[in-house]
């Protein structure tokens, strides 16, 4: 964005195809509304981006590094390269690694057949996972009346935390530990059920893109999530301050 | 929002919470000095127990998750207190290189106890570091804040033993 606040008109190129972009747009924004196909798991229209699933990296000419199109803004005559083999590469890796950190097995997950990391495994190609599978043990939190927490299931995109925080307003979920330990917690990493700043609202079951934050009482093929609300929402919060 | 300062009372009469209060007051009762509030309460108790997070996410109106989720973070904090001796073996680089890794397997395994945690008994903690500044001495480690270089598993033993 300009230094007076005012917004442009860029003019880019995406895989050669020369696009227009306003100012205040990412380069995921941009890709998207030009039907570029870039994989993400923990950017979620209507919450802020934080770039961590490094599923949605891109080229752009003149830079050594590969940039997450998520956080990053577009410029004038930036050069954009969003599918090679380099990127293709990377992408699988990133996903094979997330399939072994956690215990992910889609024949006995809740969110079988409507999971993001599924979806994206099946369009990116993924038929086996190079590295070993560290298979660490962790609990099944069951103790909120409407909702289940499973953290063999959870990829850390922090979703839940985010929509906790931003749209609700809650801040119940937060990610406990650093690196290898990292899991996301609600209050003092106390049962959810006892979480006395949980409205119950549900948010954070229906923006989570795997079978961690799960509906009870409903079978696998009804456990769907919807997430469409979510700019809307984000919209309507604006128009209040 | 509230008016600042909020009166929140300290979960307990202890004397020390006088302290983490000034912390508190010095910065205003502002959410952003929760990390320097820590470090008085780690300080001042040798530990984080849920009393002292509700309370710090209380008078500083931050989420407790926040809290915990800070207080686990960073090494500085530890939720359990410490035990009656630290050793702590540095685990950076050059440590590892020259049989830091032994020396933290042997320790462990002789007092049952996991890098980061303290003895049943409580008397021993046994602490990682990744890199203490001392690579010219490694493997190094810190004996209740006493440095020593150039370990061996005996020289470590030896020290430990005369904790018991």
């Amino acid at each position: 964005m300009a230094a007076n606040g005012q917004i442009k008109i860029f003019t880019l190129k995406i895989d050669g195809k020369d696009v227009s972009a306003r100012s205040d747009q990412t380069v995921l924004q941009v890709c998207r509304e030009n039907e570029f196909f870039i994989p993400t798991l923990c950017h979620l229209e209507g919450l802020s981006n934080i770039g961590a699933c490094r599923l949605c990296m891109v080229e752009v000419a003149g830079q050594r590094k590969l940039l997450p199109a998520c956080t990053t803004m577009v410029s004038e005559a930036m050069e954009v390269t969003t599918t090679n083999d380099k990127l293709a590469h990377y992408r699988k890796m990133t996903l094979e690694l997330i399939f072994s950190e956690r215990n992910h097995t889609c024949s006995v997950c809740v969110s079988n057949n409507h999971c993001e990391l599924q979806f994206l495994s099946q369009k990116l190609g993924i038929n086996h996972i190079r590295v070993p599978y560290r298979f660490p043990k962790f609990a099944v939190d069951a103790s909120h009346p409407y909702f289940i927490l499973d953290h063999n299931r959870c990829i850390l995109c922090t979703r839940c935390v985010r929509v906790c925080d931003e749209i609700e307003g809650a801040h119940v979920w937060d990610v406990s530990g650093r690196g290898i330990q990292a899991k996301v917690i609600t209050e003092l990493n106390q049962p959810w059920g006892s979480a006395d700043t949980c409205t119950q609202c549900g948010k954070c079951v229906n923006v989570c893109p795997v079978g961690a934050l799960s509906e009870k009482g409903r079978s696998v093929a009804e456990n769907t999530k919807r997430s469409g609300f979510l700019p809307y929402l984000t919209a309507r919060r604006k128009e209040k301050i | 929002m509230p008016a600042y300062p909020v009166k929140v009372q300290p979960p307990t009469e202890d004397k020390r919470w006088g302290l983490v209060m000034a912390t508190m007051k010095r910065h205003g009762y502002q959410s952003n000095a929760m990390i320097e509030t820590l470090h008085t309460v780690q300080e001042s108790f040798g530990f984080l127990d849920d009393d002292s997070l509700r309370f710090v996410s209380k008078a500083l109106n931050v989420p407790l998750s926040k809290v915990y989720g800070v207080a686990t973070f960073y090494h500085f904090f530890t939720l359990k207190p410490q035990g009656k001796h630290t050793c702590v073996i540095c685990m950076g680089t050059a440590c590892y290189v020259k049989g830091a890794g032994e020396l933290m397997e042997t320790i462990a395994k002789k007092y049952n106890v996991h890098p980061g945690e303290t003895t049943d008994d409580g008397n021993l903690s046994l602490v990682t570091a990744r890199c203490i500044g001392a690579c010219g001495l490694a493997p190094a480690g810190v004996f209740d804040g006493e440095v020593n270089g150039k370990l061996t598993v005996a020289d470590t033993l030896t020290k430990l033993t005369k904790w018991e």
